[in-house]
Order: C-alpha cells, then sequence, then structure tokens
C-alpha cells in the first residue's frame, strides 16, 4: 500500500533522511520507532505530502505523492502536536473537515463517542488541554474510514483510560484489513498491536522485521527486550548506537 | 464558492477588525467629501488618505492572518486538498473581504459624490491597491518563518511604496533636472503601484497642470487609452507576480 523508494531529505545542513527504502503492506500494523530525531515523524511527513523529499519516490495505493493530493483521502493522520485554529471549537474544526472532505461513505464515529467530545463541541481549540487536543487528532484520523492510518505518538498525553480505548480502536481497525502505521517510544505498549518493526536511526532505517521473526531470532517475548537486545548485539560492529538508545528502549 | 474560502471569510468576519476598517474608511471617505467644498478637492483628500491606508491596512492584517493561519494550513495539508487551493483560497478569501469592505466603506460616497467616471475609476484603483498589497504580504509572509520578520519586512515594503518611493523619485528629479529625464520618469513611476495609481487618478482628475512639465509628459503617455490600458495592466501584474512566487514557493515548502 505504501511503497517507499530512496526517498532523501536534507534540512539546509542536516540529513534526516537517508535513502530509505520501505514497502508496507496492506493488514500489518507497523511500529516506526528510534531515537528522538532520528527521521520518524519527517518520513511520516514526507508520505502525507507535508514535507517535500529531495529525491525518491512515494507510491500510495499506487499513486505516485508527488505533485499528487488524492492520494491523501486513503490516508488519517494523527498528529503528534495536533495544531488547529485556536478560535474554532471542537464541533466547528469536526464539521469543517466533513464539509470540505465531503465524503459520500459513511462516518466512523465511534472515537468521538467513545471519547465523548459531543460535550465538548462547545470548547475553543485553543482552551483544550494538551489530551483532549489529542483524543480530537484521533477522532479526526479515524472520521473518515481511511485505508491507512498514521499515528505519531498517538498514546503521548492521553489518560489511561483514553489510550486504552483508542489501542481497542486501533486492533479492530486491524482486522478490518487496514494499514497501521505507529511510531512511539513506549514500546511496551505495543507489544499486544504490532506485527511489523521498522527500527530508525540516523536517517537510515536499521530493520524492518516482523514480530514474530524477531521473537525467534532474539529469544526474547517482549518487543522491548528482543531490541534492546538486538541493539546490544549491533554495538559490536557499529559504534554509532549509543549508549543512551540502548537504555532508552531497555527502560522502555 | 469552494468550502475553504467560505470558512476563510467567516474567520476574517469573526475577527471584526475587517469590519472596524470598513467603518474607518467610510468616516474618512464621507469626512472628506463634506468638508471640502468642491468634489475634486473632496476627491484629492480621499485619494492621499486611500494611498497611505488602504496599502497599510491590507498588508499588515494579511501577513499577521497568514501567519496566524499556520495551523489551519497545517490542518488542510494532510486532507485530500491541493496546496494550490489551500493558498489561492486564502488569497481570495482576503481579497474579497478587503475588496468588499472597500466598496461598503469608500465605493459608496465615491458614487454619490464624485462624477460618476472618476469615482468609478477611484473605485476600481482602491481595490486593484487593496489586492496588490495583500499578494505582496503573501509574499513576505512565505519567504520567512519568523513572525516579527515578516511583519517586519511587511512594515518595510509599505514604508517603501508609500513614502520613500516618493522620496527617491524627487531626488532624481532635483538631482538630474539638467537632463531630459521626463520620460524615464515614466518608466520609474511603474515600479510602485501607489505612485501608477496616484497619476491616473491626477490625470482623471484634470490637475495634471499642477505637476508642471513633467505632468504634461505624463499626460502624452497616461492621458491616452493606450496609455490607460498598459498602466491598468502594470498594475495587475503587481498584484500577480507577487502571488504568484509566494505560490511557487508555497506550494515546496516543508510545513
Amino acid at each position: 500500500m505504501i511503497n517507499i523508494q530512496q526517498i532523501s531529505k536534507r534540512f539546509s545542513k542536516l540529513e534526516v533522511l537517508k535513502h530509505i527504502d520501505l514497502q508496507c503492506n496492506k493488514g500489518e500494523c507497523i511500529a516506526l520507532i528510534g531515537p528522538n530525531g532520528c527521521g520518524k515523524t519527517t518520513l511520516i511527513k514526507s508520505i502525507l505530502g507535508m514535507v517535500i523529499p529531495d529525491s525518491g519516490e512515494i507510491i500510495v495505493n499506487g499513486e505516485n505523492t508527488k505533485a499528487n493530493f488524492e492520494y491523501r483521502k486513503h490516508i488519517g493522520y494523527m498528529p503528534q502536536i495536533g495544531r488547529y485554529p485556536q478560535n474554532m471549537t471542537i464541533g466547528q474544526v469536526l464539521q469543517m473537515m466533513k464539509e470540505i472532505r465531503q465524503t459520500t461513505s459513511t462516518l466512523d464515529e465511534d472515537l468521538i463517542k467513545s471519547f465523548e467530545l459531543e460535550h465538548l463541541y462547545g470548547k475553543a481549540m485553543g482552551t483544550l488541554s494538551g489530551g483532549t487536543t489529542q483524543k480530537v487528532s484521533a477522532a479526526l484520523a479515524f472520521l473518515f474510514n481511511p485505508d491507512i492510518l498514521i499515528l505519531d505518538e498517538p498514546t503521548a498525553g492521553l489518560d489511561p483510560l483514553a489510550s486504552e480505548i483508542l489501542k481497542e480502536k486501533i486492533i479492530t481497525e486491524k482486522n478490518k484489513g487496514k494499514l497501521i502505521l505507529i511510531t512511539s517510544h513506549l514500546l511496551s505498549e505495543l507489544d499486544d498491536l504490532i506485527t511489523q518493526i521498522i527500527f530508525m536511526q540516523d536517517g537510515r532505517v536499521e530493520f524492518h522485521h516482523s514480530v514474530e521473526q524477531l521473537r525467534n531470532d532474539t529469544g526474547e517475548t517482549k518487543i522491548s527486550k528482543a531490541i534492546a537486545f538486538i541493539l546490544k548485539n549491533k554495538i559490536g560492529n557499529k559504534d554509532v548506537i549509543t549508549q543512551s538508545t540502548i537504555n532508552q528502549s531497555v527502560k522502555s | 464558492m469552494n468550502r475553504i474560502i467560505k470558512y476563510v471569510i467567516i474567520d476574517i468576519l469573526k475577527n471584526k477588525i475587517v469590519v472596524a476598517y470598513t467603518i474607518m474608511l467610510a468616516v474618512l471617505s464621507w469626512s472628506a467629501f463634506s468638508l471640502e467644498d468642491s468634489s475634486t478637492k473632496g476627491m484629492l483628500t480621499l485619494l492621499n488618505i486611500i494611498l497611505l491606508t488602504v496599502p497599510l491596512v491590507s498588508i499588515l492584517f494579511t501577513t499577521i492572518y497568514i501567519y496566524n493561519s499556520a495551523e489551519f494550513i497545517e490542518l488542510l495539508l494532510s486532507q485530500p486538498i491541493a496546496r494550490k487551493k489551500i493558498w489561492f483560497s486564502l488569497f481570495i478569501g482576503l481579497s474579497m473581504s478587503f475588496i468588499v469592505s472597500f466598496i461598503i466603506g469608500a465605493g459608496i460616497p465615491l458614487l454619490i459624490y464624485a462624477p460618476i467616471n472618476t469615482g468609478v475609476m477611484m473605485l476600481l484603483l482602491g481595490v486593484i491597491i487593496s489586492v496588490v498589497f495583500i499578494s505582496i504580504a503573501f509574499l513576505s509572509s512565505i519567504t520567512t518563518r519568523d513572525k516579527a520578520k515578516g511583519i517586519g519586512m511587511s512594515i518595510m515594503l509599505w514604508l517603501y511604496f508609500c513614502l520613500l518611493f516618493d522620496g527617491i523619485v524627487l531626488f532624481l528629479l532635483f538631482q538630474f533636472s539638467d537632463y531630459p529625464i521626463e520620460k524615464i520618469m515614466v518608466i520609474i513611476t511603474a515600479l510602485s503601484p501607489v505612485d501608477l495609481a496616484r497619476i491616473l487618478i491626477l490625470l482623471h482628475l484634470d490637475v495634471s497642470a499642477m505637476l508642471g512639465y513633467t505632468g504634461a509628459i505624463f499626460k502624452d503617455f497616461f492621458g491616452t487609452t493606450l496609455g490607460f490600458l498598459i498602466s491598468l495592466c502594470l498594475l495587475c501584474l503587481w498584484f500577480i507576480v507577487p502571488y504568484w512566487i509566494s505560490l511557487v514557493r508555497f506550494r515546496k515548502k516543508d510545513l
């Protein structure tokens, strides 16, 4: 569904993405992990066309993303930090998106209901707490029943109850055969969700394995431990991986 | 009308600054006409007021508005909407708001007090000047991410077009008064939309005699239908080109 070929991106001097190749298929639930600043969000934003890569191609559902926008109707995106027009209320934002999209297919309002956003419809976006803003982002991402869901740190800032609701929703959608791409630092949270893992470091994809393969290779049952295991083994021949990366992964 | 334009206009109206601007224009225009005894004098007063305030309000409001719309733009970008359409909707939304407030604020008194052809002419030029400065604001706000820098740039551009440029022209006139520079002056005038508009109106008001010999040259050029059309086209270029450059940049921008 998403095919990334040799994507590179440089922000002035900093090379954020270095020749990335990826293939993501239907029905997969992929965790995109890696230390801060390794290019996860830039990669996601390139898929969405918010960042324009210097070279390479991204093909979503058979459509090249370059100078194209139609493909975005297949994607639901939940940003890491949702930024919304401050003076609009939740209700107005949702209404506006519905009007602009004008979809004929049925809307998926499960999250609006389970997050009880209806009670907050009159509240202005500028006055919302970080967690409530995240709830709105999540509700918007799922609203139009997209085939591909891209969730950037979905559970960060959500209370345990809300994050459980969201996780259940993600599992339901995964079972419908959608492609789900999640970035997160909290590896333990992902244990029961994901089928694939992409580990990024310094703008490169270090590895892209299925969870089973990872478990078999390392003999660990927990994803966080399996990754820590791989990173530790790599340190012998690769000194680019810092100790802090490993600590971060182990801690979570 | 597309839906994004609708939301932009609703947002601008909620802001109320454009409403205040309309009222201010109305107060200035009505008082200009009722205080002066002849309509030509009233027109001249109004011309000077319009050429100073309209650019200022449109360029500043638009620049700040675009910076404040960063979230709105970001929200729309993840949706299946072309970048071109988002930028164009913002431009049309802002332009329409300013054109309507100019027509309501200054247009009504102009059509009542001024002779019909000069009144319409002034209305047309006021509308174009608003759009020109909105377009320049688009350019300065896309040039830099830093809000203070962008707004600063807009203020500088306003100062340049509305005050500095005249100073430079006067300086050149005095320095080179021994040479036959009248024809060059016509070309230099085209370098500022404000001066272009001012001269077109002055010639229409038949006060060009006040401009002396240069005025006669101007009359020779701008007074003809061809000259008028050329200057109108030049004025249009003043909003097409900055908008177009800003669009090219917006399409390549990383958010």
